[in-house]
C-alpha cells in the first residue's frame, strides 16, 4: 500500500490517522521520544527537491519509530552522472528498503516509482500536485487548536496555482467538513476548478472578516509564480497578510504557514511570530502525522 | 500477375470483386481467372482500397536513428497500410536544404517499401529566424514546408515564406502552437491540468496561430495545410477559411479522434503528445469534421522515442506516440467511416495534396493498395517500429490491414498470428 495523494481518502481513514498521530505527538514529549515499532526497518528517502523540513521530519519520525532510513539526494550522485530516476529507484530498492519516500519536481514521479520497484510509496510532493502528509499536519493542527475542523471557514491565499500544499490540503480539509476558499489573483489561480470542493476570489479583504483560518502561501518563484504580477509591492498590497489586515481579523482567526516563508513578503515577521501563529506547531505535528503513516503503512507488513 | 481475391473493392462505388495486377498497375477488376503462376491473396471480408497515404510521420533519420531510422519507419508505415508518407524535417540535421531532402528521399527509395517524401523546412535549420533554402528543396522535389515541431511564429518571416513557396506552387504546413501561450505547458489546460498541478497549455495556443496564418493566406494567396489539429475552436476557424474558398486543409492524428486529457490521470508519458490530448468536446468535433469533411485527412504524427526516453516522469518526457501500425484501425473503431469516406480521408485527399496519382481504384491504376478487414478485432503490444511508445497498448481496436501493395510489389502481408 502506499499513501500517494489525499484524493479519494475517506473522513474516516483521515480521522485514525489523525488519532494516531495524536499519540505520537505524547510519545515525542516524552524523555525518550522512542518507540521500537519499526525496528529492523529501513526507509529508503528519495529526494530529487531541495527539502529541509520535510526530509528531516521523516528522517526523526523513521528514527523516532526505531526504523533505519537511507537517504539519496540527486547532487553528487549518480544523477549527476546521467542516472534515470528509474534506475536510481531500483538501484537503492535492490538494496532492501521497506519503503519509499519520494519527493520529485515532476508531478506523478511518486506513482512511477511505486510501478518500477512494486515497494509502497510515500508522496513526499510531486510537483505542484500532491503533499499528503502536509494535509494531514495541517488537519491535525487546526482539529488540535480548535477541537474540530468540521464547520471552521479556512482561506488559503497566494500562489495556489503553483502549490502541492493548497491542492492537498483544501482537498483533506474539505473531506473533513471544513468550507475552504482559494484567495489569490487570478494568474496565480489554478485555470479551472471545477469538481474541487472550494471556491475562489481574488479579494482578500473582502474575504477577512468571516475566516477561522488563514492559511498563507509563498510565492514558488521557481515554478513560474514570481512573473506573474507586477512587482512584488503590488502583491504585498493586495494579498500579503499584514499587520493591518491581521488586525482585522476576527479575534480567534489562526494563521498557518507551510514553510519557508518569506518575511515581508506573503506575511508580516510580527504575524509570523505572534500569537494567532500555528507555525511551529505544524512543524512539530509533522514529525508525529509522518510516524503515524510510516507506521500505518508498514504495519501488518511483513519484511520480505 | 497478383491477384486480390473476393474482396469489396473501394472505388468510385464498391462491388465485391478480384483485382488484378499486373507490373506496376492495376490490369483489371471484376472476375479474375487464377492461373498457377499468380500469386493469391484472399480478400475475403476486406476493403481494397488505394493506398494509405500519411502526410506527417517522423522518420529520425538522419540523426536519432536509434529511435527509428528510414527502413524501419518504412516496414511500420507497410504494416499500416501505408504506401506513401512525408517525412518531417524536425531530424538532425534538419531538412532545410536540397542535400539532405535527396538523401532522405534516396535512403527510402533504396528501402522500397513505401514512397518516402521529405517535407521541408520553412526556416533555416528550423530556427524561426531565417528562410530555408525553399528552391533548392523545390529542384529536389519537396512539395511540403513546415517547421513541425516548432510553429513559425515571426508573422514576418511566415509571409515571406508564404509569398516564395505560392510562387512555387507548393504548400505551408503550419504546427499551430503559439511559443507565448504555450509556455513551459505539458499538456491541456483545463479541469485535468489543475488538479494534476502541471502546468497547461491552452487550446487558445492552437487556434490563434491557425487565426492569424488564414489573415496571411489571404494576403499571399499561398497552399495552407494545418497539421494535427486538436482543438474544437480551430475547426471553426478552419471552416471559416474554407467557406471563403480559401486553399485551407487540415490533418487530425488518430489519437485526438480517441482519447482525452483524462489518460495523463494514468501518469504514463505515452499520453504526452503535441497538440496535447484535450477534451471531450474536442474529440466529438474532430470526429465530425473528419465526417463532414472540413477536416480532409487523417495523418499519424508517428513520432518514436526510445522505451528508455519515455520510461521517466510524465513532465520530463519527450512529446509524442507512435501511430503509423495502428492508424487505420484506430480511425475505423474511433469514427467508423463508410469504405469510400475512409479512402478518401487516408488516401486520396492526402494524395491530392502531393500531388500523387491517387485515386479510387480502377482499373490503370497505380497499383498502390491497402486490403483492409474493417470487421477484424485486435489488441497492439509488439510493432514493426523500432518503439513502442503507443497509447494503443492493451486496448482492442477493430480493423486490421491485411496486405499492402506499391506499385505492384506486396510490402507487407499480415499472417495470423505473428504480429500480436
Amino acid at each position: 500500500m502506499s499513501l500517494l495523494t489525499i484524493e479519494g481518502l475517506p473522513a474516516a481513514e483521515i480521522s485514525r490517522l489523525l488519532d494516531l498521530a495524536d499519540g505520537f505527538v505524547e510519545v515525542l514529549d516524552r524523555p525518550v521520544p522512542k518507540v521500537p515499532a519499526l525496528q529492523g526497518r529501513t526507509i529508503g528517502m528519495l529526494f530529487y527537491e531541495v527539502s529541509t523540513r520535510t526530509r528531516m521530519s521523516f528522517e526523526r519520525a523513521a528514527k523516532a519509530l526505531s526504523a533505519d532510513t537511507m537517504t539519496f539526494s540527486p547532487s553528487g550522485s549518480s544523477v549527476s552522472k546521467g542516472e534515470s530516476l528509474k534506475d536510481t529507484a531500483l538501484t537503492v530498492g535492490s538494496m532492501g528498503p521497506d519503503l519509499f519516500v519520494v519527493r520529485h519536481a515532476s508531478t506523478g514521479a511518486p506513482w512511477r516509482v511505486a510501478e518500477w520497484t512494486g515497494l509502497p510509496v510515500i508522496n513526499a510532493g510531486d510537483g505542484a500536485h500532491q503533499h499528503p502528509t502536509q494535509a494531514l499536519l495541517d488537519c491535525l493542527t487546526v482539529r488540535q487548536h480548535f477541537g474540530k475542523v468540521d464547520g471552521l471557514r479556512v482561506a488559503i491565499v497566494g500562489d495556489i496555482r503553483h502549490s502541492r500544499v493548497a491542492r492537498s490540503t483544501a482537498q483533506a480539509m474539505a473531506t473533513m467538513g471544513a468550507s475552504v476558499r482559494f484567495i489569490a489573483p487570478r494568474t496565480l489561480l489554478p485555470f479551472d476548478v471545477e469538481g474541487w470542493p472550494v471556491e475562489t476570489t481574488c479579494d482578500f479583504d473582502g474575504a477577512i472578516d468571516d475566516l477561522d483560518v488563514v492559511y498563507m502561501l509563498r510565492i514558488q518563484q521557481e515554478r513560474g509564480g514570481g512573473d506573474v504580477f507586477p512587482s512584488i509591492g503590488e502583491y504585498v498590497n493586495r494579498f500579503g497578510l499584514t499587520r493591518r489586515r491581521a488586525d482585522r481579523l476576527p479575534e480567534h482567526t489562526m494563521v498557518l504557514h507551510p514553510g519557508p516563508m518569506n518575511r515581508g513578503v506573503e506575511i508580516d515577521p510580527a504575524v509570523a511570530d505572534g500569537p494567532r501563529s500555528l507555525v511551529t506547531k505544524q512543524v512539530a505535528n509533522g514529525v508525529a502525522v509522518r510516524m503515524a503513516v510510516l507506521l500505518d503503512q508498514l504495519s501488518g507488513s511483513e519484511k520480505t | 500477375m497478383i491477384v486480390l481475391k473476393g474482396g469489396t473493392v473501394v472505388g468510385t462505388e464498391q462491388r465485391i470483386a478480384d483485382v488484378a495486377v499486373d507490373a506496376e498497375r492495376v490490369v483489371a477488376i471484376g472476375s479474375v481467372d487464377v492461373g498457377p503462376q499468380d500469386q493469391v491473396i484472399d480478400c475475403s471480408g476486406a476493403w481494397v482500397g488505394p493506398g494509405l497515404v500519411d502526410l506527417h510521420v517522423h522518420l529520425r533519420e538522419p540523426g536519432q536513428e536509434w529511435k527509428e531510422d528510414i527502413a524501419s519507419g518504412s516496414k511500420a508505415a507497410a504494416a499500416g497500410g501505408f504506401t506513401t508518407v512525408v517525412a518531417m524535417p524536425n531530424t538532425e540535421p534538419p531538412i532545410d536544404s536540397g542535400q539532405i531532402a535527396r538523401y532522405v528521399f534516396d535512403r527510402g527509395a533504396e528501402t522500397g517499401l513505401v514512397r518516402v517524401i521529405p517535407s521541408g523546412a520553412i526556416s533555416l535549420g528550423r530556427a524561426g529566424a531565417k528562410l530555408a533554402h525553399l528552391d533548392d528543396l523545390w529542384a529536389a522535389g519537396v512539395r511540403i514546408f513546415t517547421d513541425d515541431g516548432d510553429t513559425v511564429a515571426d508573422s514576418g518571416l511566415l509571409r515571406r515564406a508564404m509569398d516564395y513557396i505560392a510562387e512555387l506552387g507548393g504548400i505551408v504546413a503550419q504546427h499551430a502552437e503559439d511559443p507565448g501561450l504555450a509556455g513551459r505547458g505539458h499538456m491541456h489546460e483545463g479541469a485535468v491540468s489543475s488538479r494534476l498541478g502541471m502546468i497547461g497549455l491552452p487550446s487558445m495556443a492552437e487556434t490563434i496561430i491557425v487565426e492569424r496564418d488564414i489573415r496571411l493566406v489571404e494576403l499571399t494567396g499561398c497552399r495552407y495545410h494545418v497539421q494535427h489539429v486538436s482543438a474544437r475552436q480551430t475547426l471553426d476557424v478552419i471552416r471559416r477559411a474554407k467557406e471563403a474558398g480559401l486553399p485551407v486543409t487540415a490533418e487530425v492524428a488518430p489519437h485526438h479522434l480517441e482519447f482525452t486529457d483524462r489518460l495523463v490521470e494514468t501518469m504514463n508519458p505515452v499520453a504526452k503528445m503535441y497538440p496535447p490530448l484535450r477534451t471531450k468536446a474536442d474529440v466529438a468535433a474532430l470526429r465530425a469534421g473528419l465526417e463532414d469533411g472540413m477536416i480532409d485527412c487523417v495523418a499519424t504524427d508517428h513520432a518514436p522515442h526510445s522505451a528508455h526516453e519515455k520510461d521517466v516522469p510524465f513532465e520530463e518526457a519527450p512529446r509524442g506516440v507512435i501511430g503509423l501500425e495502428t492508424a487505420a484501425a484506430a480511425v475505423n473503431t474511433s469514427v467508423g467511416l463508410p469504405a469510400v469516406t475512409f479512402f478518401e480521408r487516408m488516401s486520396i485527399a492526402p494524395g491530392r495534396l502531393l500531388g500523387l496519382e491517387t485515386g479510387p481504384l480502377a482499373v490503370g491504376s497505380v497499383a498502390d493498395i491497402t486490403v483492409f478487414d474493417p470487421s477484424q478485432s485486435w489488441t497492439p503490444g509488439t510493432f514493426v517500429s523500432k518503439s513502442a511508445n503507443s497509447p494503443w497498448i492493451g486496448t482492442e481496436i477493430t480493423g486490421r490491414v491485411r496486405a499492402t501493395l506499391l506499385g505492384g510489389q506486396v510490402t507487407f502481408e499480415h499472417k495470423e498470428g505473428a504480429s500480436e
